[in-house]
Parts: C-alpha cells; sequence; structure tokens
C-alpha cells in the first residue's frame, strides 16, 4: 500500500507544492492538508512545508501554531506519528514546543540562498534511515531567520542524545548555534530543519538529488512499523 | 484609556544582530557615548472594558513573545492625556 | 510640490462636499489645476467635456488620469510605431494597451510577461519602493489571468562608491527579496549596473512572468450592465496619494526627501491571498472582467474597466473599506493602497465570489454596478459619497482622451563631438603584465563584480521549475502547470538586458542593441525567442535633446523587433529621470522571452568538463567605444556603440537552438560587458573549472580581449561532436573560432603566450567588491 503523506499549507506556505512533489517522486501520495481543518485524513506522516505562514507576522510560525490543523498534529506527533517540518516548518515545530529552542534573525540580517553542504548525523530519525552516519549532502538553504538559538543545557542534551540530526559543514549560512542546521525529538519521530531537501529531489532544477533521501527514508520507515498512526 | 503595552524583548544572553548593527551605525550620526542597542517590540492591546492585565500576561506568554528566547513586561498604558490632547504619533 | 491635499486646503474650496449639482452651479469657482499639473488648455477642455466646472473629485480623477504616468501623453505619437511594425502573429492573445501582453505557446497554455518600472518611489524609500514594484507588476500578470511563477528585476543606481548608493541599493535589494521571497515567486536573473548618470535617479525595473490555460485568459472589460463591480483586497488607505502626478510627472530638485507620504507600504503575505483566490474565482469561471489597481488607483481601474467595454458605471464609494476613517472622496479614488483587484462579477455569481475571497481571508466588498451606455455612445462614470453625486464624467474622457503632446524633438548638439571621441584610440594595455592586470582590475570593478551579495537574497527556487537563473545568462522555468512531475518539458527562458552608454551615444543603435543582447541571451540556452517587452527609462520629456532620444530609440527597437520578427508585447515608460538639468544616460531595457520544446536540454553557463572544445561564435571587431573597458579603465564614454548585426543574431540563435536539441553544446556564455575576458573569468568562476585558451595568430590580443562586438557566444563542445558542430556553424554561416580547452590542471585561465591568472585571483577580485562596498 502506498504511503500517503500529508503536506499542510497554511495562509502564505510556499513550498507545500514542491513537498508534495517530492513525496510523488519518491513514491509515496501527497495529501494536501488545510490548516483550518483539524482532520489529518488518516495520513502515515506530515510535512510542514517552508514558506511565510501569516507573513511571518510577529515571528516565523507564531500564529500557525494555533492553527486547527496543529491541535490534532501536535497530539499525533506525541503519539508518535512522523512529521517533518522545513524552514518554516520547523519554526512552527519549535513555537509548538514539540521542538526545543527557537529561529531567530540570520545573524549578518540578510535572507541567505545557497547550496549548502550538511552532515548527516543522526540516521535512526524516521527521515534520515537512508543516510549514512557522517554522510555529507548538498541542500539548499533560503531563509532571513534561520538562526537556532537554545540554551546551552539544551544543546549539550542534543548533542549528547544525538538529536542533532544534520548539521552545516563548509560554512554557517545564518549563525545558528552549534551550526545545527536540524534536529529531532527524543523519539525521533519529529524532525524540524532549516535547509530544503523538496528543493534538491531533481537534477534539472536542484543542486544534487540528496533530499530525496528525506522522504524515502519515511517511507521506509513507515514499511517497518504500525501504519494508521495518523487517524483523524 | 482602555490600552495595556506589552513589551517584548530578547533574552540578554541571545544575539541581537540588528541592535549591534544600530549600534555601529551610531557614531556615524556623531554620537559616541552609547554603549549598546538592544532592539524589541512594544505591542498596545485595546481592552473594550477594563484593561486586564492577568489576561494580557496570559496572551503575551501564549504568542505576543517566546519564552524560550524572549521575556516580556506587560503595564497599563498611563499615558491618557497625551492621547486625549490630539498628539498624535507619525502615522 | 503640493499634492491634492494641500491644494485643496489652500483654496478651501472643500468645506462643503463638491458635488456635481454644486459644481453645475458655481461655475466661477478658482480650482487649483494649475498645482495639480494641467494646462490652461487641457482645464479648459475638461469643462468642455463635462459641459461645466469639474467637482474637485472629477478634477483630481482627471489631474491623475492626464498626467504623464497614466496617459503617456508624451510617448504616445512615438509608443505607435511598435503597433504600426510588430510582426503579426495569431500567437498574441493580448497586446500592447492591456495589462500585460500574453503569448500562447502551445495548444492549451500561454505565457504573459511584462517589464516595469518603479523608479521614484525607489529612491525616495528604496524597500518600500522597490518592493511594491514587484507587487505592482504582479498583480498585472494576474490581471490576466495567470498565475505568477517568477520574477526579475533589472537595477541601476550611480557611481558604487557614493554613500547615497550606500542607502539606496541595499534598501532596494532588500525590498525585492522581502515582496518576491514572501509571495512565493523565485527571481530567476536581472541585472545590476552601477552609472554616476544614474545617481539621484535610480532605476528599478521588475519583471513578472506567468503561466496560464488559454481559456482562462481575463480582461479588464466591465460589461454586462447590472453586473457587480467588487473590490478585493487591501483597506484603503492615504498611501501614494498624489504620487502618481506628484511623483513621477515631475523631477527631483538636488537634495529633495520631502515626498515620503506619497510612497506606498505592501503587504507581500496580502497578495499572496489575492493570488490564491483569484486564481481560484477564475477557475471556477467566477469574473467578467478584473483589473488591478495600481499607479492612480481606483481612479484608473473604474474608468479603464469601464471605458474598455464601452459602458458606464455607478460607484458607491462609501462601500471602499477604508483604513482610515476621516478620507475625502478625491482621497479615496486616488489612493494608491497596494494589493487590490477590482472585479466585475455577474450578479449571480457574488455570493461565490465572497466565499472565496473569505475563504482566504481576503476583504471583498460591492461597491458599485456596470451601467448602460447612453444614447450618445459610451456611459458615465457616476461616484456617489455621502449620498451624494461627486463623479459624473464620460470614463472614455478619463482613460482614452488624454492629452497627446507632440514635444519638441532636437538632436543634442554634441553629437558629433561625441562620436569622434572614440575610445579606440585611447592608451591601450600592451605587454602581457598589462593585459592581465586590466583582466583583474576589470573583473573586480563594479559592474563586472560577482553579484551574488545580491542575488543570493533572492529565493531562485520557490516552485520548484527553475531549471537556469543568474548567473546564468536567461533564467529557464519549465512550465508545470499541473503540480505534477513529467506533465511537459516545456521551458520557458527569460532575459532583461539594456545599455545606458550605448544608448547614449546612439539612441536607435543602443536600443537595438539592448535588444539584441537580451535576444541573444535567450538562445544561448538553447531557446527560442518569441516575444519582448520594454521598459523606458527616460530623462524629462520636456526637454528636446531626451525626446529626440525616445523617438529614436523606439524606432530602433521597433524596427530591430520587425527584424528579428519578435513583436512587443507591452511594456512602460518612465519619464523624468532627471536631477535638474541633467538627464539619465537613455535607458530602453528590453526583456525577451523564448521557448524551449524540451527544457531538459537547455544550456548552462560555465566550464564543467575536461577535454570540452572551448569555441568562439561570431566576429570580432575593434569595437571598444561605449565599452565597459572605456568606462572603467578611462572613464571615457564616447565614439559609436558597437555594429548591431541582426542577422548574425538570429544565425547564432538558430546554431544555438539546433546545437542544444542534440547535445552538440555543453555550456555557452554570451559576449557582452567586458568581451571575451569577462565570459572566460565568468565562466571558470562558475564551476571553478579552468581553461587554456590561445587566440588566434592573426588577433590583436587587446581588441579579442575586451572588444564588445556583437552576436557573439563562448560556447563549449564536448569532445567528438566538433565536426557536426562546426558544419552546423557553416550551414547557418555563422563564424566559429576554436580557442581551447576546458582544463581544470590550468588552474584558472591561461591565455597561451600571454598570461595565466590563478582560479584563487579571479575569485578575489571577483567576489570581494560588492561585500566590501555594501556589508
Amino acid at each position: 500500500m502506498t504511503a500517503r503523506i500529508g503536506v499542510v499549507t497554511f495562509p502564505g506556505s510556499l513550498d507545500d507544492r514542491d513537498a508534495q512533489r517530492a513525496i510523488r517522486l519518491a513514491g509515496a501520495q501527497p495529501i494536501a492538508l488545510w490548516h483550518g481543518d483539524t482532520a489529518l485524513r488518516g495520513v502515515d506522516a506530515v510535512i510542514l512545508p517552508g514558506g511565510f505562514s501569516y507573513g511571518d507576522y510577529l515571528r516565523g510560525g507564531a500564529i500557525a501554531r494555533f492553527a486547527p490543523v496543529m491541535e490534532t498534529l501536535v497530539d499525533a506527533a506525541k503519539g508518535g506519528l512522523p512529521v517533518l517540518g522545513i524552514c518554516n516548518g520547523f519554526q512552527i515545530l519549535c513555537e509548538s514546543h514539540l521542538l526545543p529552542g527557537a529561529l531567530t534573525r540570520n545573524a549578518h540580517l540578510h535572507f541567505r540562498r545557497r547550496s549548502q553542504r550538511l552532515r548527516v548525523e543522526n540516521t535512526t530519525s524516521a527521515f534520515t534511515g537512508h543516510f549514512d552516519a557522517g554522510q555529507e549532502i548538498v541542500i539548499p538553504v533560503k531563509n532571513g531567520e534561520g538562526r537556532f538559538v537554545a540554551d546551552e543545557r539544551t544543546l549539550d542534551a542534543l548533542e549528547a542524545e544525538g538529536r542533532v540530526v544534520v548539521r552545516y559543514v563548509d560554512g554557517n549560512p545564518s549563525g545558528a548555534m552549534r551550526d545545527i542546521a536540524g534536529i529531532s525529538n527524543a523519539a525521533g519521530n519529529v524532525v524540524g530543519m532549516m535547509p530544503h531537501p523538496e528543493h534538491a529531489v531533481e537534477a534539472l532544477t536542484g543542486p544534487s538529488v540528496d533530499g530525496l533521501g528525506l522522504f524515502t527514508s519515511v517511507i521506509a520507515h513507515l514499511g517497518q512499523t504500525a501504519v494508521g498512526a495518523g487517524s483523524s | 484609556m482602555a490600552r495595556v503595552l506589552v513589551d517584548v524583548m530578547l533574552k540578554p544572553e541571545i544575539l541581537d544582530p540588528q541592535g549591534e548593527a544600530v549600534a555601529n551605525a551610531l557614531p556615524r550620526l556623531g554620537v559616541n557615548g552609547i554603549t549598546s542597542v538592544r532592539i524589541g517590540k512594544r505591542i498596545e492591546l485595546e481592552f473594550e472594558g477594563e484593561p486586564d492585565l492577568d489576561q494580557a500576561r496570559a496572551v503575551a506568554d501564549a504568542l505576543l513573545a517566546n519564552p524560550v528566547i524572549e521575556t516580556f513586561t506587560v503595564y497599563v498604558d498611563d499615558t491618557a492625556e497625551a492621547a486625549e490632547t490630539g498628539e498624535e504619533s507619525p502615522a | 510640490m503640493t499634492g491634492i491635499h494641500e491644494a485643496d486646503r489652500a483654496e478651501n474650496t472643500f468645506d462643503e462636499l463638491d458635488t456635481v449639482d454644486v459644481a453645475s452651479k458655481t461655475p466661477d469657482e478658482h480650482q487649483p489645476y494649475a498645482e495639480l499639473g494641467l494646462r490652461d488648455d487641457e482645464y479648459a477642455k475638461i469643462r468642455d467635456i463635462l459641459g461645466r466646472r469639474p467637482t474637485g473629485s472629477e478634477l483630481a480623477m482627471y489631474s491623475i488620469m492626464w498626467s504623464e504616468h497614466c496617459s503617456y501623453k508624451s510617448s504616445k505619437v512615438h509608443l505607435k510605431k511598435f503597433s504600426e511594425k510588430n510582426p503579426r502573429t495569431d500567437r498574441m492573445l493580448a497586446g500592447i494597451g492591456e495589462n500585460a501582453g500574453v503569448v500562447q505557446i502551445t495548444d492549451d497554455l500561454a505565457v504573459t510577461f511584462k517589464v516595469e518600472s518603479h523608479n521614484h518611489p525607489s529612491y525616495v524609500e528604496p524597500h518600500q519602493g522597490a518592493a511594491t514594484g514587484v507587487g505592482g507588476i504582479v498583480r498585472d500578470i494576474l490581471a490576466m489571468g495567470a498565475r505568477p511563477v517568477a520574477v526579475m528585476d533589472a537595477l541601476r543606481f550611480g557611481d558604487a562608491e557614493h554613500p547615497d548608493t550606500k542607502r539606496v541599493l541595499p534598501g532596494v535589494v532588500s525590498g525585492i527579496s522581502f515582496y518576491g521571497n514572501c509571495l512565493g515567486l523565485p527571481n530567476i536573473g536581472g541585472e545590476v549596473v552601477f552609472d554616476p548618470s544614474y545617481q539621484g535617479n535610480p532605476l528599478v525595473n521588475a519583471l513578472s512572468v506567468g503561466v496560464l490555460p488559454v481559456t482562462r485568459l481575463q480582461n479588464k472589460n466591465a460589461s454586462g450592465v447590472g453586473n457587480v463591480v467588487v473590490l478585493l483586497g487591501q483597506k484603503t488607505g492615504k498611501d501614494g496619494i498624489g504620487g502618481v502626478s506628484v511623483l513621477a510627472s515631475a523631477t527631483f530638485e538636488d537634495g529633495d526627501t520631502d515626498n515620503r507620504p506619497s510612497v506606498q507600504v505592501g503587504d507581500p503575505f496580502i497578495e499572496k491571498l489575492l493570488i490564491e483566490s483569484c486564481l481560484e474565482m477564475y477557475d471556477a469561471e467566477l469574473v467578467v472582467g478584473i483589473q488591478d489597481l495600481g499607479g492612480a488607483g481606483l481612479t484608473c481601474a473604474l474608468s479603464e474597466t469601464a471605458a474598455a467595454a464601452g459602458m458606464g458605471m455607478y460607484v458607491d464609494l462609501d462601500r471602499v473599506p477604508l483604513r482610515e476613517a476621516s478620507m475625502e472622496a478625491h482621497e479615496v479614488l486616488a489612493s494608491e493602497s497596494q494589493e487590490r483587484m477590482l472585479l466585475i462579477v455577474a450578479p449571480e455569481k457574488l455570493d461565490d465570489v465572497l466565499a472565496v475571497a473569505a475563504k482566504w481571508g481576503v476583504l471583498a466588498t460591492a461597491i458599485g454596478q456596470v451601467t448602460a451606455p447612453t444614447s450618445e455612445g459610451g456611459g458615465r462614470l457616476i461616484i456617489n459619497w455621502h449620498g451624494q453625486t461627486v463623479v459624473d464624467c464620460p470614463p472614455g474622457s478619463l482613460a482614452d482622451d488624454g492629452p497627446i503632446y507632440n514635444r519638441p524633438m532636437k538632436e543634442p548638439n554634441d553629437r558629433a563631438l561625441i562620436a569622434a571621441d572614440r575610445a579606440e584610440t585611447l592608451p591601450r594595455p600592451s605587454t602581457d603584465d598589462e593585459l592581465r592586470a586590466t583582466v583583474l582590475r576589470m573583473a573586480g570593478s563594479p559592474n563586472l563584480a560577482d553579484k551574488t551579495w545580491i542575488t543570493e537574497q533572492y529565493d531562485n527556487m520557490v516552485g520548484g521549475n527553475t531549471a537556469l537563473s543568474m548567473p546564468d545568462d536567461a533564467g529557464v522555468l519549465r512550465l508545470d502547470n499541473s503540480g505534477t512531475v513529467g506533465s511537459g518539458p516545456i521551458g520557458i527562458a527569460l532575459s532583461t538586458d539594456g545599455n545606458g552608454r550605448f544608448t547614449r551615444l546612439d539612441p536607435y543603435t543602443g536600443a537595438q542593441l539592448a535588444l539584441a543582447e537580451a535576444y541573444r541571451n535567450v538562445a544561448v540556452t538553447g531557446a527560442t525567442p518569441i516575444a519582448a517587452s520594454d521598459c523606458l527609462n527616460f530623462g524629462s520629456p520636456e526637454d528636446p535633446h531626451v525626446m529626440w532620444q525616445f523617438a529614436q530609440a523606439v524606432e530602433g527597437l521597433a524596427e530591430g523587433c520587425a527584424q528579428l520578427n519578435i513583436p512587443i508585447t507591452g511594456g512602460n515608460v518612465s519619464f523624468y529621470n532627471q536631477t535638474g538639468m541633467t538627464a539619465i544616460h537613455p535607458t530602453p531595457v528590453v526583456a525577451v522571452l523564448g521557448v524551449l520544446d524540451d527544457v531538459r536540454r537547455r544550456v548552462p553557463m560555465g566550464f564543467t568538463n575536461d577535454g570540452d572544445v572551448i569555441v568562439l561564435l561570431g566576429e570580432t571587431y575593434a569595437e571598444l567605444s561605449g565599452s565597459e573597458w572605456a568606462w572603467s579603465q578611462h572613464a571615457h564614454l564616447g565614439g559609436i556603440p558597437p555594429a548591431v548585426d541582426l542577422a548574425g543574431e538570429q544565425a547564432l540563435a538558430a546554431v544555438m537552438k539546433r546545437a542544444a536539441e542534440v547535445e552538440h553544446v555543453s555550456a555557452a556564455h554570451d559576449l557582452s560587458d567586458g568581451g571575451l575576458a569577462q565570459a572566460l573569468v565568468e565562466s571558470v568562476l562558475r564551476n571553478r573549472v579552468g581553461a587554456r585558451i590561445k587566440l588566434p595568430d592573426h588577433a590583436d590580443p587587446f581588441v579579442w580581449l575586451f572588444a564588445e562586438s556583437t552576436a557573439r557566444a563562448l560556447v563549449c563542445i564536448p569532445r567528438g561532436h566538433e565536426k557536426a558542430f562546426g558544419a552546423l556553424c557553416e550551414e547557418h554561416d555563422v563564424p566559429w573560432t576554436p580557442l581551447g580547452i576546458v582544463d581544470s590542471s590550468a588552474g584558472g585561465i591561461e591565455v597561451v603566450d600571454h598570461f595565466a591568472i590563478s582560479t584563487a585571483e579571479l575569485a578575489e577580485a571577483s567576489e570581494g567588491t560588492l561585500p566590501g562596498l555594501f556589508g
């Protein structure tokens, strides 16, 4: 049975279509989820895509986090539903406290878009099983508020527990602490990352096809675990 | 005035690159005695009835500030006089 | 400089509401028409049209619609040439005069694109000026029924080191970044030029392109008596009041920064919602006509939609949602609040329209209806405010019957002198060391330096269809209107180009050179150029020299398009780019659109594979006048520009198209500013892969490195394809000169027997300049 992966559209979401394309290319069925509906439509995993939900008003993700769909999603995530937050999606996960820390304005104060080298450090999360530990990949980053911050205790815990999923190498595009590009929750089913894997899935348009691995990983992960954890 | 003001600032340990950029620009205006600039947000909450500070605090904690990186203060707006005399801040 | 509001207060004519009734009874009331930019004869004409004096609101509307920016009164007589000389094609579904031109590219799909200026606001408030420039052009694309899919920007600033450039450039870039990124539109290319000529008058020309099913083409006709007029989007406030007639029809005095209140403030998030809601309405066929509100706001939208359909309109202005309670009728009519569209909706579809708007959180308000034309033909635009009629006029008189000026033209007297002052006789670098040093110095000069500091502030990939973007020669997008992969590998290519120096030397030639460069940039990606849009940036039309430049440039562009067989589908004129007596270099910017049958075959720029043969296509002549070398090394502008060779450009394009299709070419780069040297520098730096070049024995190294002869490209041919490629060139009569090979072991550029420059040195020179200037 083809895995069904939901992609939430908030007002102002921009990379939702790209996430849907990536899911399709990886071999699963994308399901469009609307911010205003609490229903998750029985999906097996959810992507919170990039963009400027609510215009990034107040703080990126600050308002989206109160959308009706998030009530259901937070519970489902706590229950083990795989959730990947990309860029604005990562911001929403932090604002929802599904992940620790926060994303702040880039240290150099500019929006920065570049192809970024990352090291995959955690291959046990729901979204990184298809990579080798320490594997370097090239994924685009494009954001103005991508600097991950957390207090020392939290950062140390993330490192000690192996919850830094991807780390910037060859330069840090935002000034993120400890060069952290993406993290997971303790259970490994919720991952947030600033880089955009959905923009590295086709040779025609991306700097690599390394991003596909995040989507194929979760499909494989679903194949190995009980399906239907995300029932509405 | 049934107005409550909320000041939101980044926690002192959080890097404020905007504040730093502004601080670095001050010498260009000939100002040299300012050692630090930090930038936050001021939010104005207009209540229908009497201002409810507890509610304002709850709103600030849940939405207006991100407690991971920000602190806030909540207080009643007592600049009622200025408002009544029709002095407006620039649009 | 008075805006409408100040003039009102000064004359004290608006204590009571100035209704049609009052106006008919007070014919001798003095009206401040001169302060609003109207001439005596124009005011008289208005009285004649109305049969009485205009009300204050009507006077405001006429002053706006008859201003240069809206009526094109100085340019109309010349722009006619485009319509006259445009090649006939049945692919053009909408052309000059519409919100944007629309070109059909398959049985089912059409593309709409246009380039437009937002110069003056960007000088006053760079961030918001540039941002709202993007917003405006995107709405034009949306109004044609298209989903906007990309933007581009052509920027011209003063001297790179000047303090005011440091004020303007970062703001303009952040504004474009802020608005375009938030809309989810990839920025796929553009240009950045520095020249003192633009110091007090930076140019911000924004392009947008959109895709639509042919069946979804929209128009701006307010047709159908009884149809409802709906205002969609932002509330109306005091943004940009008088901006159109105050800012765009007047020049800046030195040091003048007092025009702040007139600048509009943009909200891209609302525009994103506007886009989604309009597209949903189009797909459900809920809309009869649509017009975006841009310069001149409601005044323009109401009069143009009514006039386009030959109908009348009744509007209850009190229904317009306002951001500020205390606005007067003429302020509501003149407001340039952003992110608003005017819809014409059949009454039975109104509820659905309101529901779609509500779903997306966009304000939608019925403000009036379409009325029948009168027996004399055409309708009346009747606008009520506070229960009384304040406007009652023929909409056509506002939209179509503006003044037409035949401004005096005079060739500048210094032309012959300037033409005789040729750059070809300037001292040249002659030793290998001097040549090497010149290549490095030019690579680091602001116009040629790496622009990443700017372009990495733009999202170039949102939407997932960007096949090429800066620093490639053209932006290339896969057309993917269904959201599924493999639904069709068609691609479109776009480039915007202009050259103020060449145009200053010879406006007719300069305009053609801009067209040729954009055409060539599209062609080297393997695409077939099919249409063009123009943004004409000039000084004051009251200056006969400027008018002469304008007429020449339009003539050159029109004839060039006719020769190249690509029509101008629409464009924009920006006059009054002038500070005091000094006009900018006349700067026509041309955008060319091309089509790729298979976007996967698009050709990128940059040396990639060791062993590829490097070939120079075209002929090189000793043409240095107006060049980047002459300017950056000698601060010299004189002589005559390089010769235009449109037949050569077409032949080159034919070769590139075929070569791309059968993969005879792995990379290609057009030659333009900085000549061959710059093309080599950029080709090496792209992928950090070097090359070994040997200039032909007969070649003068200086000329070959720095001349800016046209119709040339630098291409890389995979080993084994050289013969076939050579035959292709012979077939099309394109001169081709093998220059060397791609060779990473060269460690940079090696010009055999002359000099070598390492990649590291090139990178340091090229990539340090902009960060060094702007942080």
